[in-house]
């Protein structure tokens, strides 16, 4: 942790209210997100209690699996979930520009730009916590092999048609997740505790209600007190005033709630099926129906403030304005939308259950270069940012206090202007380093020349350093710089050490050329992938 | 693990009479270059520890391929790496043809270069094509694309490489020599890759696992003997960073001296220097106290240190010359575990009026060598331990770069802080565990300069 | 007060923050934590769901269905294919009255199954450990005996393993809570002549991805077992810890609330947010953390760029100039880092 965010935090607990950790919002935020609140059953693989669900924070859709260990039941809950879910996200596949793209050419593999189609907007999926994202990726992948009647007309338990799809989206949506700076999909403790700091720690962060309440007390309380009462205050029967934000449940509320309430179902199902005539039966289901009714409250009640705690988030989120460069990113996430709405269309197989090793080392290449473009972007964006990487002597900022033309050698001689820059930060400059600078919204490089000796002293220490810089681009073609292209004395002028965009990586084989090294190609599966085995007590 | 504590100089001679450290190298050698020359196997894997003559059979078995007539291509991880190895191809040999293929970027090698008259460099490997050899970096490999595959390749500081660099260049040969030190700072990567950990081909791990986890028949060697490493040192390197692959040092007891013209003048620096001249290893020890990293008072000691070395006109005697070279500045490195630590160590020695002693961080020491080095514990100070700060490959680096004496620099207190570390590491199905453990290493090397130490209140 | 007898996952715990003096002596002295936590008034939040604990048990009852086949094949595959197949293995019965009884009888069950050069499965046997100078008794899962002679830890968890990978924060946990057994194993084993080889890498059994099948992965405990050792002869020295107490200090929760947080204040702790995760009294601690202002109620690793600076009062004292000398290379960097942020957010430092 950067020691400005430490004390961030420090001020946050000496004034009892969060801190800013940013100056603008550093993620799109979609006009139209939609909020997903899921709870799980205790001790099941992601096995969904219920959840609340929806793009309209006064009108959630409630999903409820009364009896979580009914297969049924379950099926029945994903293809609601998929009712939402997938309009939602086709509405978004149907607007599309066209675009430029690179790709190799399968004739002549030269890198040619053709126009593609890319989706105008993207769909953008937004759950409480961490552990929701985990749930995503946990339920795509429960669903994404799943076979439908259509598909497998003799085997047993056949999957409701669209669920198979809402697990590859949903999977798509959860390994978007994991690419720095990308907003698909994001956890609300996530997005706040980005933007703030808060005066607990950041495993404490992790709790939404609690960390809402930091940077966001009712009336009068202290940050640290909201939170408090928020993670811990139980009311006289011993449960959570604030439920926690899932998708696991409070013990309390399993043992002493829900668990008497699935019984009553299970009783009351049971009788039903035992009615021996239509007055009995019409009375034991008017039973189910209240047992059930039981269930739905206890799982509203549950997902409601959660429900409602997002919301009130992105509420203070809107209110921070966006950053310079959260646009290209978002466009970057709308490519990746509209890729996957595509590999579906065209009637590719699910995503395999683990990566092959050109698609591991792809996705971590592009994992690598997305950090590296968010770094540098939100220190160009945010100076509270920048003022982290100028204290950690990745960056610095200063006046400049002279300039003076020279030239490079060669048989053009082009202008390679010593550019002379007086600053209290402390960078970490070794001969010939490269820094640069935003110059109308494009890097302009020089490179470290020396420390001037003056009254600066020594260039490690006292009233700030002299640092001589050669400018190296961006001056135009010209014997002279263009206008504007040098800077002059007076400017202030912030130069960062690290790049400020990131170069692509090197092409990797294609899968089918995996070498030796790596075990050679991939062995090609028969047919589609196979569904999991489906077992009696068989979970989800 | 138990470190058997340096015996008694001359005492060593009589323990191991049957060591011959020359003709244990030598065959270790010859095994490798059959393997890699006439072996049927797709690769050969070199562990080679600190000092073993990583480089000397890097070259060698460069020129006896070429010599084969067999065209080869060398990657390595680094630039200065490359440039490195071309100087040493062209001392060794040179009339070989040689390519330096090397990045578009400005500078992209060392001015040296230019005066080796058949070094070819470009930026593009057709240029370079039909050379006996040709030499780039892994990243700049990884760019060569639509060209006819090597038949060989050697693959430097393979430990070091991660296997999605490997993966992006292993199409361009067709078998190759690994070689690489398993003990230095592992390969690692800015964001998670959790979810690939357990799988053989993990991009993030190092090249060298991927390539055996896929290819468990290659013939794995290991080079015997440090001829870096004093006899003091090495049983104590080997035994705490390479339990299960031991190797001795080169030289005996005795072998090597160090000797001062001015005596001690008794303060604490002079007497770790003394110490340090005398064992091979030197612990000066502050007053525990809780720092930042950039702790002025072990920062100025280092520097004093280093000052008090240059000063008392200290010589070193060993295998390579039979009168005593002095201990210039060039001889000296300080290590560290930061940046920040380096850059307040360089201006503690200018403030000392000392120049040309080389201070990094473990990062960019690997690979280098002097005659003595003073490190700066990475624990020296801290409040708690990270796993960045126990990872035992920067231990390693730190206490394997010198020929004659290591002196470290540390505050009282790390072995508390080290019992008191949680110990509660998240375990990935299907990695296999990796020894040693940084916790055992560096109690074992605290435990070893213990019997070193000075005691000093600046 | 009845004392707590500790068992493995308290013990695999201690590594959890073993600097920790208070966690140390209340569970080398058997103190029961989550009574203690209660009657201070910051209970614990640990509780278990009853639908985790059914499906826990009904996961075990079946992997351990018709002697075990299944699990005892899991352990020939994974562990030690080059044995014969289990056919069939012995199940000894290990019933008897109290934890000394099962001990000696897991004792004699392990010694007979030993050397016969066959399969055997001991289904919840009972191992004793010395800690601190008392004895805590241990029920692994079950111990497999190779028909080689080496004993197996089983392990069985109900959390999935998904395509071969699972948390592996819980398999931490795991791995830690087996060393343990296999630390009391290795005692068991230390009295027979030869010694049998208690094997180091563990087996872990866990649901297959969403279904009810066993699924299993050899664990290697070396690390953590290295890590159990160290910190078991830690606990030894409690005594020394009980020294510094004044006389007569004691831990009972019917005692008045203040005389009973004296007591329990009278050890010092080592509070980090980590604990909320491992320690019954973590709540009270954090409040007292807090309360003293310490910095590392935010994180253990906020104190490494603050040098000798301990408390948030400090720190920000430091920081706005009120106090510190600014030669110290802490407080100069927080100066530094106030003048930024006040710089980026466009006031003056304050």
């Amino acid at each position: 942790m950067s020691l400005i965010t430490t004390l961030a935090r420090l001020e946050a607990v000496s004034s009892g209210r969060a801190q800013p950790a940013a100056t603008v919002r550093h993620r799109h935020l979609s006009e139209h997100p939609l909020v997903f609140v899921p709870l799980t059953t205790a001790g099941e693989a992601g096995a969904p209690l219920g959840a609340l669900v929806g793009t309209d924070r006064d009108a959630p859709r409630l999903l409820v699996v009364p009896q979580p260990r009914d297969r049924d039941q379950r099926f029945a809950f994903l293809a609601e979930l998929a009712d939402v879910v997938l309009p939602y996200i086709d509405a978004y596949g149907e607007s599309v520009e066209t675009a430029e793209r690179s790709e190799t050419d399968p004739e002549t593999g030269k890198r040619v730009k053709v126009e593609v189609d890319l989706c105008t907007d993207a769909p953008q999926l937004i759950v409480p916590s961490r552990a929701g994202l985990d749930l995503v990726r946990l339920l795509g992948r429960s669903m994404r092999f799943r076979r439908t009647a259509e598909q497998e007309p003799e085997a047993p338990h056949p999957a409701p048609p669209r669920v198979p799809l809402l697990g590859r989206w949903l999977t798509h949506f959860g390994e978007r997740a994991r690419v720095p700076g990308s907003a698909l999909l994001l956890a609300c403790t996530d997005l706040l505790s980005r933007h703030w700091a808060t005066g607990q720690s950041s495993l404490e962060d992790q709790h939404l209600g609690a960390l809402l309440a930091w940077i966001d007390p009712p009336g009068g309380e202290s940050g640290a007190e909201a939170a408090h009462r928020a993670e811990r205050a139980r009311d006289e029967r011993g449960q959570l005033l604030w439920p926690p934000a899932g998708p696991a449940t409070d013990p309390a509320f399993d043992n002493k709630l829900l668990a008497p309430a699935i019984e009553r179902y299970d009783r009351a199902r049971t009788a039903l099926a035992a009615a021996e005539d239509g007055v009995e039966a019409d009375d034991r289901s008017g039973e189910v129906t209240a047992a059930e009714r039981r269930i739905r409250d206890l799982v509203e009640g549950c997902t409601r403030p959660t429900w409602d705690a997002v919301w009130r988030s992105l509420d203070l989120l809107r209110a921070l304005p966006e950053g310079a460069h959260v646009e290209d990113r978002w466009t970057r996430d709308r490519w990746s939308f509209t890729g996957h709405r595509d590999r579906v269309l065209a009637g590719e197989p699910p995503q395999p259950r683990r990566d092959d090793a050109v698609t591991a080392a792809g996705k971590l290449a592009t994992r690598e270069r997305e950090q590296a473009r968010l770094d540098a972007q939100e220190a160009l964006d945010d100076p509270l940012v920048m003022a982290g990487r100028r204290l950690a002597g990745e960056a610095f900022a200063g006046e400049v206090t002279d300039v003076v033309m020279a030239y490079g050698e060669g048989r053009r001689p082009s202008p390679r202007p010593l550019v002379t820059v007086r600053t209290d930060d402390r960078p970490h400059l070794d001969e010939r380093v490269k820094v640069y600078r935003s110059l109308g919204g494009k890097p302009q490089a020089a490179e470290f020349v020396r420390y001037e000796d003056g009254e600066a002293g020594d260039g490690t220490g006292g009233g700030g350093a002299l640092v001589v810089l050669r400018v190296v681009d961006k001056m135009g073609r010209g014997k002279e710089p263009e206008e504007g292209s040098v800077p002059e004395k007076g400017d202030r002028v912030c130069f960062t050490l690290f790049e400020h965009e990131q170069r692509g990586g090197a092409k990797l084989p294609d899968p089918e050329r995996t070498p030796w090294t790596h075990g050679g190609p991939p062995v090609a599966a028969e047919g589609p992938p196979a569904a999991d085995p489906v077992t009696e007590e068989d979970l989800l | 693990m138990t470190i058997r504590s340096a015996p008694e100089a001359g005492r060593g001679a009589a323990a191991r009479p049957a060591f011959d450290p020359g003709a244990e190298a030598g065959r270790a050698t010859d095994a490798i270059l059959r393997d890699t020359l006439h072996g049927a196997h797709r690769g050969v894997v070199v562990d080679s520890p600190p000092g073993a003559g990583k480089s000397t059979l890097v070259v060698r078995a460069a020129l006896e391929l070429a010599a084969a007539g067999r065209p080869l291509m060398v990657v390595a991880q680094t630039n200065a790496q490359v440039d490195d190895l071309v100087v040493r191809l062209a001392e060794k040999e040179p009339g070989l043809p040689v390519g330096r293929l090397h990045s578009s970027d400005a500078d992209p090698y060392d001015k040296a270069l230019d005066a080796l008259p058949n070094v070819r460099k470009s930026a593009k490997a057709g240029d370079l094509a039909g050379l006996d050899v040709v030499i780039s970096t892994a990243a700049k490999w990884a760019h060569v694309k639509n060209v006819e595959p090597w038949r060989h390749a050697i693959v430097d500081e393979a430990y070091q490489m991660r296997s999605d660099a490997l993966l992006a260049v292993a199409g361009l040969f067709e078998r190759a020599l690994f070689v690489g030190d398993p003990g230095q700072l592992d390969p690692f990567s800015i964001v998670g890759s959790e979810q690939w950990a357990g799988l053989s081909y993990d991009p993030s791990a190092s090249a060298v696992s991927t390539l055996l986890a896929h290819n468990p028949e290659l013939p794995q060697h290991r080079l015997p003997v440090s001829w870096r490493l004093p006899a003091s040192a090495a049983p104590l390197v080997s035994a705490a960073f390479y339990p299960y692959t031991p190797f001795r040092s080169g030289t005996d007891h005795g072998d090597r001296r160090l000797a001062f013209a001015v005596p001690s003048d008794g303060s604490g620096p002079d007497r770790v220097v003394d110490e340090a001249a005398a064992s091979g290893w030197g612990l000066l020890q502050l007053p525990a106290r809780h720092t930042p990293r950039t702790d002025p008072e072990a920062v100025r000691a280092v520097a004093q240190v280093v000052r008090r070395l240059l000063d008392r006109g200290g010589a070193a005697v060993s295998e390579r010359s039979p009168d005593p070279v002095p201990l210039t500045a060039g001889r000296i490195a300080v290590g560290t575990a930061h940046r920040d630590q380096a850059a307040a160590v360089r201006a503690a020695l200018a403030e000392l009026g000392v120049a040309d002693v080389t201070v990094d961080t473990a990062n960019r020491l690997q690979g280098r060598e002097y005659d003595v080095t003073v490190v700066l514990h990475p624990l020296s100070g801290r409040p708690d331990a990270t796993a960045f700060h126990l990872e035992t490959g920067r231990l390693c680096v730190l206490a394997s770069r010198h020929r004659h004496a290591c002196i470290v620099v540390c505050r009282e207190g790390v072995e508390a802080l080290l019992d008191d570390h949680p110990s509660t590491e998240p375990v990935q199905l299907g990695v296999t565990v990796k020894f040693p453990d940084g916790w055992e290493a560096n109690h074992a090397v605290l435990s070893h300069l213990a019997e070193h130490r000075v005691t000093w209140r600046p | 007060m009845q004392p707590k007898p500790l068992d493995a996952r308290a013990l695999a715990a201690l590594a959890a923050n073993p600097g920790c003096r208070r966690r140390a002596l209340l569970d080398g002295a058997g103190v029961d934590k989550t009574a203690l936590a209660d009657a201070l008034g910051a209970p614990s939040a640990f509780g278990q769901s009853q639908f985790a604990l059914v499906r826990g048990n009904s996961f075990e009852a079946r992997v351990k269905a018709d002697g075990g086949a299944e699990l005892l094949r899991l352990v020939h595959e994974r562990l030690d294919p080059a044995a014969a197949p289990p056919g069939s293995a012995a199940v000894p019965d290990l019933s008897a009255v109290g934890p000394e009884g099962r001990t000696a009888r897991t004792a004699l069950a392990l010694r007979e199954a030993t050397g016969t050069g066959t399969w055997a499965l001991l289904d919840h046997p009972m191992l004793a450990l010395d800690v601190a100078g008392s004895v805590a008794f241990l029920e692994p899962d079950a111990v497999v005996v190779h028909p080689d002679g080496s004993w197996t830890v089983v392990e069985i968890k109900s959390f999935p393993m998904l395509d071969g990978s699972a948390d592996a924060a819980k398999v931490g946990a795991a791995a830690r809570q087996a060393a343990v057994y296999v630390l009391a194993l290795e005692r068991v084993a230390a009295q027979l002549d030869p010694a049998p080889e208690v094997r180091h890498r563990v087996l872990l059994v866990c649901p297959k991805d969403f279904s009810n099948l066993p699924a299993a992965s050899a664990v290697d405990v070396r690390k953590q077992r290295a890590v159990t050792r160290r910190q078991l002869e830690r606990l030894t020295r409690i005594e020394e810890i009980a020294d510094t107490l004044p006389e007569g200090t004691c831990f009972a929760p019917d005692l008045p609330p203040e005389e009973l947080t004296a007591a329990v204040e009278a050890i010092p702790a080592t509070y980090a947010p980590e604990c909320l995760a491992a320690c019954e009294l973590a709540f009270h601690c954090r409040a007292r953390s807090r309360g003293e202002g310490a910095v590392t109620s935010l994180g253990r690793s906020l104190r490494a760029e603050l040098g000798g600076l301990t408390t948030v009062d400090e720190v920000l004292a430091a920081a706005h100039g009120r106090a510190g000398d600014p030669d110290d290379p802490a407080v100069a960097a927080l100066r530094r880092a106030s003048a930024l942020r006040a710089e980026a957010l466009g006031g003056a430092p304050c």
